[in-house]
């Protein structure tokens, strides 16, 4: 396949990473206790870091002088192609873990089968990270079943997140052309062979968990075309401030 | 277990040895299992290593201290990053695990006994204060990346374990 697509299809894995960080980030001094505050931050450190790798890969390819800076600060949001869910907001810490874990359930699967990929670069990311992303699902599963069957306000918390965010979960699977190429090339990942797996994971938790499966009809999507929910703009005004304010500045 | 040859030249040994992980000042990289190989190329030191964790912070840190303590023995060196075969906490040497417990740190469990641990399901990992076995799992998350929070239940200490990565 052209670099140019091969491009495209690692920024659709590394811009979900680098978003759910940020907003992981966000909560650094803020986390509802203080090991909580630091398991936060040590899963958007991993993600940076899988980041990183992706971003060096990328600017590897790129024809012009890219650093891996480029694309993590100087793109505009319509460039970004992350699923909307997760540039979700931190609403609450129950809404932050069912986030978390709709993403980490179908991040582990993602990575699992990237292992098979014919683009050795990505092999080698994807076997580094899963072994991170492994401590990220049990944490964030752990957090569902406890706010699940725990008082009567986690639950209605916890079920209320699942609820609102199962609509952003059906654009986890959905193939844009770039990741249309790279399954034909033998090294992107046919999303369709892990949707069943991950409804399954995901519904045994939930049961676990003594919470409702939502049945929905509708599902939204738009991140992976560029078109982002209202949340996007003030996440990244937050991220790129310092490369805007101060351009090409270097720590 | 992951069985990966090292190749570390004999003259460069000794040098990356002085070296260690900032976060744990008495673990040398070469104990740690970073280096992955250390051989001269047309008179230039060449040194491939891997991060324990991919956003692991101390990697530059780590490059840099490299390249100054060859420096300091004469050599130039070219540090590179390599992410293949990622890195396992059995490639810490038998040295590593007693520098890290006698420091305060326990060692990381076998894979199984770890997942154990970290689930809560037994308790095996060993206060590093009292050697007592009666602890537990505070957090799966520690004051690094690549550890875990602890504390134990007789002598109340609290201590961090160094996750299992195989």
């Amino acid at each position: 396949m052209n670099k140019d697509s091969l491009i495209k299809y690692i920024l659709g894995i590394a811009d979900n990473s680098l978003i759910l960080g940020q907003r992981l980030g966000e909560l650094t001094g803020h986390g509802p206790t203080l090991e909580v505050d630091i398991a936060m931050t040590n899963i958007s450190l991993d993600l940076f870091g899988q980041v990183r790798s992706y971003f060096q890969y990328a600017a590897q390819l790129s024809e012009d002088d890219k650093t891996e800076d480029d694309f993590a600060f100087l793109r505009t949001e319509r460039e970004y192609v992350n699923v909307l869910l997760v540039e979700q907001p931190n609403r609450d810490f129950g809404y932050t873990i069912a986030r978390q874990f709709l993403f980490d359930h179908f991040h582990f699967l993602l990575l699992n089968e990237m292992q098979n990929s014919k683009d050795e670069t990505l092999v080698a990311i994807a076997k580094k990270s899963l072994k991170e992303v492994s401590y990220h699902r049990r944490f964030s599963s752990d957090w569902v079943k406890r706010l699940g069957d725990g008082t009567e306000e986690s639950k209605r918390k916890i079920q209320l997140a699942i609820n609102d965010l199962w609509r952003f979960t059906e654009e986890l699977f959905q193939k844009t052309e770039a990741d249309l190429e790279a399954i034909k090339a033998g090294i992107g990942v046919e999303t369709d062979k892990i949707k069943g797996k991950y409804l399954e994971n995901v519904s045994a938790v939930l049961e676990e968990a003594t919470l409702q499966k939502p049945k929905l009809e509708f599902f939204q999507e738009g991140g992976k075309k560029g078109i982002h929910s209202e949340h996007m703009g003030y996440l990244l005004s937050d991220m790129q401030y310092m490369q805007r304010t101060y351009p090409g500045m270097k720590w | 277990m992951i069985e990966e040859k090292v190749h570390i030249s004999e003259e460069l040994e000794p040098i990356l040895k002085q070296v260690s992980d900032p976060e744990i000042p008495v673990l040398s990289i070469i104990d740690l299992g970073v280096v992955r190989s250390a051989e001269f190329n047309n008179g230039i030191a060449e040194i491939k290593i891997t991060p324990t964790y991919s956003g692991c912070p101390a990697m530059d840190v780590i490059g840099d201290d490299i390249k100054a303590a060859l420096l300091e023995a004469g050599y130039k060196a070219k540090v590179d990053l390599i992410l293949s075969p990622a890195w396992s906490t059995d490639w810490i040497t038998e040295e590593g695990r007693q520098a890290l417990e006698d420091y305060g740190i326990a060692a990381p469990l076998e894979a199984s006994a770890d997942k154990k641990a970290l689930l809560g399901e037994t308790q095996v990992v060993k206060c590093t204060n009292c050697k007592s076995k009666n602890t537990q799992m505070v957090s799966q998350f520690g004051s690094t990346a690549c550890k875990a929070l602890f504390k134990c239940n007789d002598c109340q200490e609290p201590f961090d374990y160094f996750k299992c990565l195989i």
